[in-house]
């Protein structure tokens, strides 16, 4: 289920700053388009929320409270709570389009440190329907065809039924 | 807060399966030796259990009577079965004793009447206290999870009502209607052949790295550590408490008594009475986090309490 | 019969009630509930918005109020109970004695349910709670099996709700204290069991390690599916013998069940799940309302779509619902 190298190996050469660029863009629009996350978020809105694409050189870092999000290349990064897996399913969690009890705690994805503020996380993006395509849809940029080849591969595995519980 | 009255200790009923002559053997002794006011008796976790002890309930009751001690008959703590539900309309309707009720079908049977109200009906607050002792509860022993503030609370606001606090012995921490006894075992609970049996103190389950952390008895779960509250008697008179329960392990529980006794009466020091505690029931860990608002499993010493603001 | 359906969060309240809910179940965002884990449930706001949505579709809302009132502490519960009542909650559902009385007396006129955390499990248990508190539902507790319950449906003067489908406490509900034992918070007292703030992973060689409150739940081998450290879930050591030592396969017999369950007069069928995602609550109650519909014959391939759900709870795959869209 990881991403092919062909898709990743460009990142490697795409300056930080770029990617961060791009990542932060996408992470605002989001943010604007769904103020009703913080509410339910809480306290754990000032966490520091970690996610790591085990199929990508990178780990994003997010305050959700601060608005701020951080792009490091991969390694041990300081966080309340990390969570680690597939670009794929992190996506799909981002979408709140996974049922957490399953996803969650299975052994695609780990996850590491605060459980409460990564449970509520994972309730606060359920509620809020995120649509990401949309949220893709709307940025512009260096990286545009790069995210477009990464949504079009997404899509095409999801439909192709290999990744059978996508249904 | 001054209360003139000192606790006295009552017996709670055998969890465990005992056969008939170590049940009613067990009693003789407790009838003859303890200083017990009250005695609560009677099959408690498990409807197939109860002929074990039934041809021994009638002596039973006359010596501990003889003695002095009054009698409380237990109600099962989970009824499903049509049989089960007759036995507690038995109960309820023919005991010449009083009852103590642990599950909601003997809590509506016998509004009205006298009763005592055991460890294993939720009474977590004053209102709900309130309820039962309206409808005749004169003495409800409280749920081993209570802390202490939660205690205080309700027993200050019902100061005509006794309650009890359960003070000594493994907590009854659940109740299942499968049977997960007779399952370690490869059984059934239709056809457990009494297996629980082998357990008179409880099969202890550990974690997977070896954690002492729970007891089965049957269909009921309870705790690895046994509850001793014993440097908590003081705070426990002062807030009113009239009955401090000792449940049954298997070991002198004669000698359990006599040394809760002797620290209610002031003759031994709580840090004294822990250690020979020990020597009396080695078999398990004592705990009292509950009480002090922790997890039920934790140990606070005596000396550590007063930071707790309790 | 009617489908009550579970909802965590407004969106999955649309979602159950837009799959055809007959009633949608929820609780306020705090301890007056069974499912008080963060970013899960209700401001009083979005209470009064679902309602207002439920009601314009002919769908019932049901407001759990079903964990037991700290000494002390009672004001929150009997807060909870007077909103939901003011903002039209349809029934309300309670386990504490104290906060029924509270009900009946206060709100005379709100429909009173008995949760399944009363655990009334009994004709005698069931006739006192309708008696004492003017109870005109009990949801029957999850350990009564199928013919039990047609038993005790045909004796009792309320209606009847019963467990379709989700997750299965092992223990009488209401009546555990294990979570408690291991980490201090109570399920009864503050509506979380197996608390994620006690939940620890931590790798150990090949193995996953789960944890509740310092105590080991479970170890997984290399690729094994984990699981969440639900203590009654858990996997341990009896004399020697390493084994899952509570749990018993999910049985979802009721739902072989449903004519007969139907012929004895039960009212209603609740399915299990406000801390599940949106996507598995339309999911599941567009199935069962679809099974509950159908002929018999037509109810097995439904059936078995619902079994593979289930069994995904415990797998590692089977986990999305919906696809990328």
């Amino acid at each position: 289920m990881s991403l092919p190298p062909l898709l990743t190996a460009p990142l490697d050469l795409v300056p930080l700053p770029v990617i961060e660029y791009v990542a932060r863009t996408l992470f605002a629009n989001i943010l604007k388009s769904h103020p009703d996350l913080f509410e339910r978020l809480g306290d754990y809105s000032g966490k520091r929320y970690c996610f790591s694409p085990t199929d990508l050189p990178l780990d994003f870092i997010v305050i959700p409270g601060n608005k701020s999000l951080t792009v490091l290349r991969a390694g041990q990064p300081v966080a309340d709570a990390r969570i680690s897996g597939p670009l794929v399913l992190l996506l799909a969690l981002l979408e709140g389009r996974c049922d957490g009890d399953a996803l969650f705690f299975s052994r695609d994805l780990s996850v590491s440190g605060d459980m409460e503020a990564m449970l509520a996380l994972r309730n606060a993006l359920d509620d809020s329907a995120i649509d990401l395509p949309e949220n893709l849809g709307a940025l512009a940029g260096p990286l545009a065809p790069l995210l477009n080849r990464a949504g079009c591969y997404v899509r095409q595995r999801a439909l192709s039924g290999k990744v059978a519980a996508w249904n | 807060m001054e209360h003139q009255q000192r606790p006295c200790l009552s017996l709670g009923p055998v969890y465990y399966l005992w056969d008939g002559p170590k049940w009613r053997d067990f009693y003789f002794r407790i009838a003859d030796e303890a200083p017990v006011a009250h005695v609560v008796i009677g099959e408690t976790v498990c409807s197939k259990r109860e002929h074990f002890i039934e041809p021994h309930v009638a002596d039973v009751v006359e010596r501990l009577e003889a003695a002095g001690k009054q009698v409380v008959f237990s109600s099962l703590a989970m009824v499903t079965l049509e049989r089960e539900s007759q036995r507690v309309r038995a109960l309820v309707r023919d005991s010449t004793h009083p009852v103590e009720v642990n599950d909601l079908a003997a809590l509506g049977l016998i509004k009205g009447k006298p009763h005592s109200i055991g460890p294993l009906v939720n009474v977590y607050n004053a209102a709900t206290a309130r309820l039962l002792a309206g409808r005749g509860a004169v003495n409800i022993c409280l749920p081993p999870e209570l802390p202490m503030r939660s205690v205080r609370e309700i027993a200050s606001s019902m100061p005509d009502v006794s309650f009890e606090v359960f003070a000594f012995g493994r907590m009854p921490l659940a109740i299942s209607a499968r049977c997960a006894h007779a399952r370690s075992k490869g059984l059934v609970k239709d056809n457990c052949q009494f297996i629980c049996g082998e357990e008179p103190d409880g099969l202890p389950l550990r974690t997977l790295d070896r954690q002492s952390f729970l007891v089965l008895n049957g269909v009921q779960t309870m705790s690895h550590s046994c509850v001793a509250l014993v440097g908590e008697l003081d705070d426990l008179g002062a807030a009113g408490i009239a009955r401090i329960r000792l449940s049954p392990q298997d070991c002198d529980m004669v000698a359990v008594a006599k040394l809760y006794q002797s620290v209610m009466e002031g003759r031994l020091g709580s840090e004294e009475a822990i250690d020979r505690l020990q020597a009396i029931y080695p078999a398990a860990p004592f705990s009292n986090g509950f009480y002090h608002q922790k997890e039920g499993a934790a140990w606070i010493a005596k000396g550590r309490t007063a930071g707790l603001g309790l | 019969m009617e489908l009550i359906c579970p909802a965590g969060t407004p969106s999955a309240f649309r979602e159950a009630v837009d799959a055809g809910a007959d009633a949608v179940y929820c609780g306020f965002r705090d301890e007056t509930n069974a499912r008080n884990f963060p970013g899960l449930n209700f401001s009083r706001d979005e209470l009064a918005q679902s309602i207002q949505y439920a009601r314009k579709h002919g769908v019932q809302t049901f407001v759990a109020l079903n964990t037991f009132m700290r000494a002390g502490d009672e004001a929150l519960w009997y807060r909870a109970a007077d909103d939901a009542v003011r903002l039209g909650a349809d029934a309300v559902i309670l386990a504490d004695f104290g906060l029924m009385a509270y009900v009946a007396e206060n709100h005379p006129e709100q429909r009173l349910h008995v949760s399944v955390q009363a655990s009334a499990s009994n004709r005698d248990a069931i006739q006192f709670l309708v008696e004492a508190f003017n109870a005109k539902r009990v949801v029957l507790p999850r350990i009564l099996t199928t013919q039990d319950i047609a038993r005790l449906t045909r004796q009792l003067s309320c209606e009847v709700e019963v467990f379709a489908f989700g997750g299965l406490c092992v223990m009488a509900e209401g009546r555990c204290s294990l979570s408690s034992y291991a980490t201090g918070k109570s399920p009864n007292m503050n509506g979380v069991c197996s608390p994620a703030s006690h939940v620890k992973y931590r790798e150990d060689g090949e193995e996953m390690v789960s944890e509740l409150g310092g105590y080991t739940i479970n170890r997984f081998g290399a690729g094994e599916a984990s699981g969440y450290p639900t203590l009654c879930k858990g996997r341990f050591e009896i004399d020697g013998a390493e084994t899952y030592a509570f749990e018993d396969p999910v049985s979802l017999d009721i739902m072989d069940h449903l004519d007969q369950l139907r012929d004895a007069g039960v009212s209603a069928l609740k399915i299990e799940g406000r801390q599940r995602g949106k996507a598995y609550v339309a999911e599941v109650v567009s199935i069962l309302k679809k099974a509950l519909s159908a002929e018999p014959a037509a109810r097995p391939a439904l059936i078995s779509r619902l079994r593979l759900m289930s069994e995904g709870q415990r797998t590692t795959s089977g986990a999305f619902e919906k696809r990328w869209r």
